[in-house]
C-alpha cells in the first residue's frame, strides 16, 4: 500500500471517530502546550533577570562576607565604614565605592504605613548601580556625612504613601525616627515576583544610628575596566581579609551572579518541563489504550483487509500512521496553545514569557515520537491478526 | 482440463483450543480448475468454512500439501500469502464484511489498494466492476445506505475487481431472503460463466448446489464425495448425503477422503471426534479412487 493511501485511511479512521480522537488528542494536547508554556516561562524569566542583572551598571564587583555558593548560610559582617575606606585606597576612587545596609522597616506617613526595605547607603549609589530619579534628588556626601535624616523612595513607596500628595518636602516615619523625602526613584518594576520600587534609601550614617550599629552589610564596586575586574576584586578581598583574619570574603561579578542565576533557573526550568513531559506521556499512555480500543473494535474490518491481500506490514503501517496522526495533530495544536497561553501570560501578567524554537521543535518531535512509541504495540497487534480469527470477531 | 487453479493434497486443519486438538478437517484431497463450478454442502461443523478458508490462503493447513496458483502455500511467508490471496482469490461472506462509512466504489476499489494501484485507475476500475454487477448507479452509496442484496453485490463486484482465478464464496446468500438470494445466484453464476472465475460456493440448500455441475459434500472434515453431474439434478432428488449415489454421478479422481483416512464403517461406527456416525459403507465411491 502506498505511504500516501495510509494517512488517508488514517485520517479517515481519526474522523469517523472524531470525539474519542479529540479526547484522545486532550492529553496530548496539555501536555505539549504545559511544555511549551513552562519552558517559554522558565526562558522569559532568565532572560528578564539576565537583563536586569545587567542593567545594574557595568563591571560591577560585589563584596560580601561569606563565601557566595549556593547553600552557604549568611555570615555577620564584620564590615564597617573603615573598611570601606580602606576599600576605597585599593580601588583609588570613593566615587566606585558604594555601601550597603539593609533591613526591613515600616514606613509611616500620615494615617498610611507601607511594610519596606531600608537601605543605608552613600552618595555614590546612583553612580555605582545605575539608577536615576524621577523627582527630586539623591543624598549627598553631606547628608552622609551629618547623618541627615532625608531619604529617597522607591516608586512603590512612594505611590503607597502619598497617592494623592506630592512626596517631596513630606515627612516619613522610618522605625519611629521622621526622615524627610527628598527624592523619588524611577520605577524599576519587578524581578522574579520581587517589587524592586519597595525601597528607601537613606544616609548610611543615618541607617547605622537607627538600628544602632557600627557595620555594613556589603560593598559594591564598580571596577574601572572589565579586564582587570577579577584582579580589583582578589585584591581588595585581600585587604579586607587582613583587616579581618577570622572571615572570609567573596568578589562576586555579573557575569558570576549571572552565571549562578542561569544555573538555578535553568535547572528549575528543566524540572518544571520534566513535569510538564509527564503529563505528555500520560497523553501518550492514553493514546495507545485509545489505540488498542480502536484495533478491537475494528478487527472485522483487519481481517478484511487482510482477506483482499493486506500485508501484515500495511496494517501495521495503517495503525501506527493513525497513532502518530494523533499526537501530531495533538501536537500542533498543544503548541500553538502554549505559544497563545504564553504570549497572554507576558501580556497581562508580571511574569515573563519567552518562546524558543527549540522548545516548540521538542514539543513537536516528543509527541510524534510518543505516537511512535506507544502506537507500535497496537500496530503490532493488528498486523498480526489472524484474518480468520478477525473475520469472525463480532 | 486446464490447469488447476488450487490444489489440495491430503489436506488437515486442526485447531488447538486449551491443550484440546480439534480436527476441523481431516485429510482433504481436491483440485479446482479454472472456470469450474463447485457446491460445498455439508452439515453445520463439516469443515466447509475451514475448506474455503484454506483453498483461499486465508489460513493455512497443518498438514498436507495446498497449492494456489501454482505456489505451494507452505514456501510462502505471511506477506507473500497476502500477496496470493490478492491476486489469485476473491472472497465474498456470508455477512458481506463491507467496510462501514465507505463507498461503495470504494469497497470495492479496496483490494487495488493493497496492489499499488493509483487512486484514479482504482476507481474507473471499481466502478466498472459495479456495473457489471447492476450496481453503476450506487457507486457513491454507502453500506447502511445499501439493501442486503445490493451490499453482496458490492462485496462480490470487489472480489471479482482483481480478476482472480478463484471466487470463494461462503454461503453468499445466507442473509439474504429467497428471492434477493435467487438474483445474487444468479449474478454469481453469470460472472462464473462469462468470465470464467472458478466459482467455489458453500451452500446450506441442496436445490442450489443442484445447480453447480460439481458438488462437493463435506462431512466431519473430510469429504465424503466429490461428482460432477452432466445435467442438474432435479429438485427432489437433492439430498446432498446421496449425491454420491446419483445415478448421473461419476466419481473424481482427486475426491474424497485420504488413503490414511477411512471414511468410516457402516454401522454407526463415530471417528476420533465421536461425532455422528457418517453414511456410506467402507466401500463408498467417495473413497480413494
Ligand atoms: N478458530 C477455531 N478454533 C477452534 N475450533 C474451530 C475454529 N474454527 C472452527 N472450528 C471448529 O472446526 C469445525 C469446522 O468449523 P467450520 O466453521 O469449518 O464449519 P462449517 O462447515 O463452516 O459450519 P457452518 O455450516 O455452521 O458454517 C467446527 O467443529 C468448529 O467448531
Ligand atoms: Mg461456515
Amino acid at each position: 500500500m502506498r505511504l500516501a493511501e495510509a494517512w488517508r485511511v488514517a485520517l479517515d479512521a481519526l474522523r469517523a471517530n472524531r470525539m474519542r480522537s479529540a479526547l484522545t488528542m486532550l492529553g496530548v494536547i496539555i501536555g505539549v502546550a504545559s511544555v511549551v508554556l513552562l519552558v517559554a516561562i522558565g526562558t522569559g524569566t532568565k532572560q528578564k533577570v539576565e537583563q536586569q542583572v545587567e542593567g545594574l551598571g557595568s563591571n560591577l564587583l560585589l563584596v560580601v562576607p561569606g563565601k557566595l555558593d549556593v547553600g552557604t548560610a549568611p555570615v555577620v559582617s564584620p564590615l564597617d565604614l573603615k573598611d570601606v575606606d580602606a576599600v576605597s585606597r585599593v580601588v583609588g576612587d570613593p566615587g566606585r565605592v558604594a555601601v550597603t545596609i539593609a533591613s526591613g522597616a515600616t514606613a509611616r506617613a500620615g494615617t498610611r504605613s507601607d511594610f519596606t526595605t531600608v537601605q543605608g547607603v552613600l552618595e555614590t549609589t546612583p553612580a555605582v548601580f545605575t539608577r536615576s530619579l524621577a523627582r527630586g534628588r539623591y543624598l549627598t556626601g553631606a547628608d552622609v556625612d551629618t547623618s541627615r535624616r532625608v531619604a529617597v523612595l522607591g516608586a512603590s513607596v512612594a505611590r503607597a504613601l502619598f497617592p494623592d500628595r506630592d512626596p517631596l518636602g513630606q515627612q516619613v516615619t522610618l522605625a519611629g525616627v521622621r526622615f524627610r523625602v527628598i527624592g523619588v526613584f524611577t520605577p524599576l518594576g519587578q524581578s522574579l515576583g520581587v517589587d524592586r520600587d519597595d525601597e528607601v534609601h537613606i544616609p548610611v550614617t543615618a541607617a547605622q544610628r537607627l538600628w544602632g550599629t557600627q557595620r555594613i552589610d556589603g560593598i559594591a564596586v564598580k571596577a574601572p575596566d572589565r579586564e582587570r575586574i577579577d584582579q580589583l576584586g582578589e585584591r581588595i578581598v585581600a585587604e579586607l581579609s587582613r583587616r579581618h583574619p577570622d572571615t572570609e570574603f567573596s568578589a562576586v561579578t555579573q557575569q558570576q551572579i549571572l552565571g549562578v542565576l542561569g544555573d538555578i533557573l535553568g535547572v528549575l526550568t528543566g524540572v518544571l518541563a520534566a513535569i510538564a513531559g509527564i503529563s505528555l506521556l500520560v497523553g501518550g499512555v492514553g493514546v495507545s489504550n485509545i489505540m488498542l480500543v480502536s484495533v478491537r473494535e475494528r478487527t472485522r474490518e483487519i481481517g478484511l483487509r487482510k482477506a483482499v491481500g493486506a500485508r501484515p506490514r500495511d496494517i501495521g503501517v495503517q495503525f501506527l500512521l493513525e497513532a502518530v496522526l494523533l499526537t501530531s495533530i495533538g501536537g500542533l495544536t498543544g503548541m500553538a496553545l502554549g505559544v497563545g497561553t504564553a504570549l497572554l501570560v507576558d501580556a497581562v501578567s508580571p511574569i515573563p514569557a519567552a518562546i524558543t524554537w527549540w522548545s516548540l521543535a521538542l514539543a513537536f518531535g516528543v509527541s510524534a515520537a510518543v505516537g511512535i512509541v506507544f502506537g507500535v504495540v497496537p500496530a503490532q497487534r493488528a498486523g498480526r491478526l489472524d484474518p480468520v480469527v478477525a473475520l469472525r470477531a463480532e | 482440463m486446464t490447469v488447476a487453479a488450487v490444489e489440495a493434497v491430503d489436506v488437515s486443519r486442526t485447531y488447538e483450543l486449551d491443550g484440546v486438538s480439534v480436527p476441523a478437517l481431516r485429510g482433504v484431497s481436491l483440485t479446482i480448475a479454472q472456470g469450474e463450478y463447485v457446491a460445498v454442502i455439508g452439515p453445520s461443523g463439516s469443515g466447509k468454512s475451514t475448506l474455503m478458508h484454506l483453498l483461499g490462503g486465508l489460513d493455512r493447513p497443518t498438514g498436507g500439501r495446498l497449492v494456489i496458483g501454482g505456489r505451494d502455500v507452505a514456501t510462502l511467508t505471511a506477506p507473500e500469502l497476502a500477496t496470493l490471496r490478492n491476486e489469485t482469490i476473491g472472497f465474498v461472506f456470508q455477512a458481506f464484511h463491507l467496510l462501514p462509512r465507505t463507498s461503495a466504489v470504494d469497497n470495492v476499489a479496496l483490494p487495488l489498494v493493497y496492489r499499488g494501484v493509483g487512486a484514479r485507475q482504482r476507481r474507473e476500475r471499481a466502478a466498472a466492476m459495479l456495473g457489471r454487477v447492476g450496481l453503476g448507479h450506487r457507486l457513491g452509496h454507502r453500506p447502511n445506505q445499501l439493501s442486503g442484496g445490493e451490499q453482496q453485490r458490492v462485496a462480490i463486484a470487489r472480489a471479482l475487481v482483481t480478476d482472480p482465478a478463484v471466487l470463494l464464496a461462503d454461503e453468499p446468500t445466507g442473509n439474504l431472503d429467497s428471492a434477493t438470494g435467487e438474483a445474487v445466484l444468479e449474478l454469481l453464476e453469470q460472472l462464473n460463466a462469462e468470465s470464467g472465475v472458478a466459482l467455489v460456493m458453500v451452500t446450506h440448500d441442496p436445490e442450489v448446489a443442484a445447480r453447480a455441475r460439481r458438488r462437493i459434500a463435506v462431512r466431519d472434515g473430510l469429504i465424503r464425495s466429490d461428482t460432477v453431474h452432466d445435467r442438474p439434478l432435479s429438485g427432489g432428488d437433492g439430498r446432498p448425503e446421496t449425491l454420491d449415489a446419483a445415478p448421473s454421478a461419476e466419481p473424481r479422481s482427486a475426491s474424497g477422503s485420504g488413503p490414511g483416512h477411512p471414511s468410516g464403517g457402516s454401522g454407526g461406527a463415530t471417528g476420533a471426534t465421536g461425532r455422528l456416525p457418517r453414511g456410506g459403507g467402507p466401500g463408498a465411491p467417495g473413497g480413494a479412487g
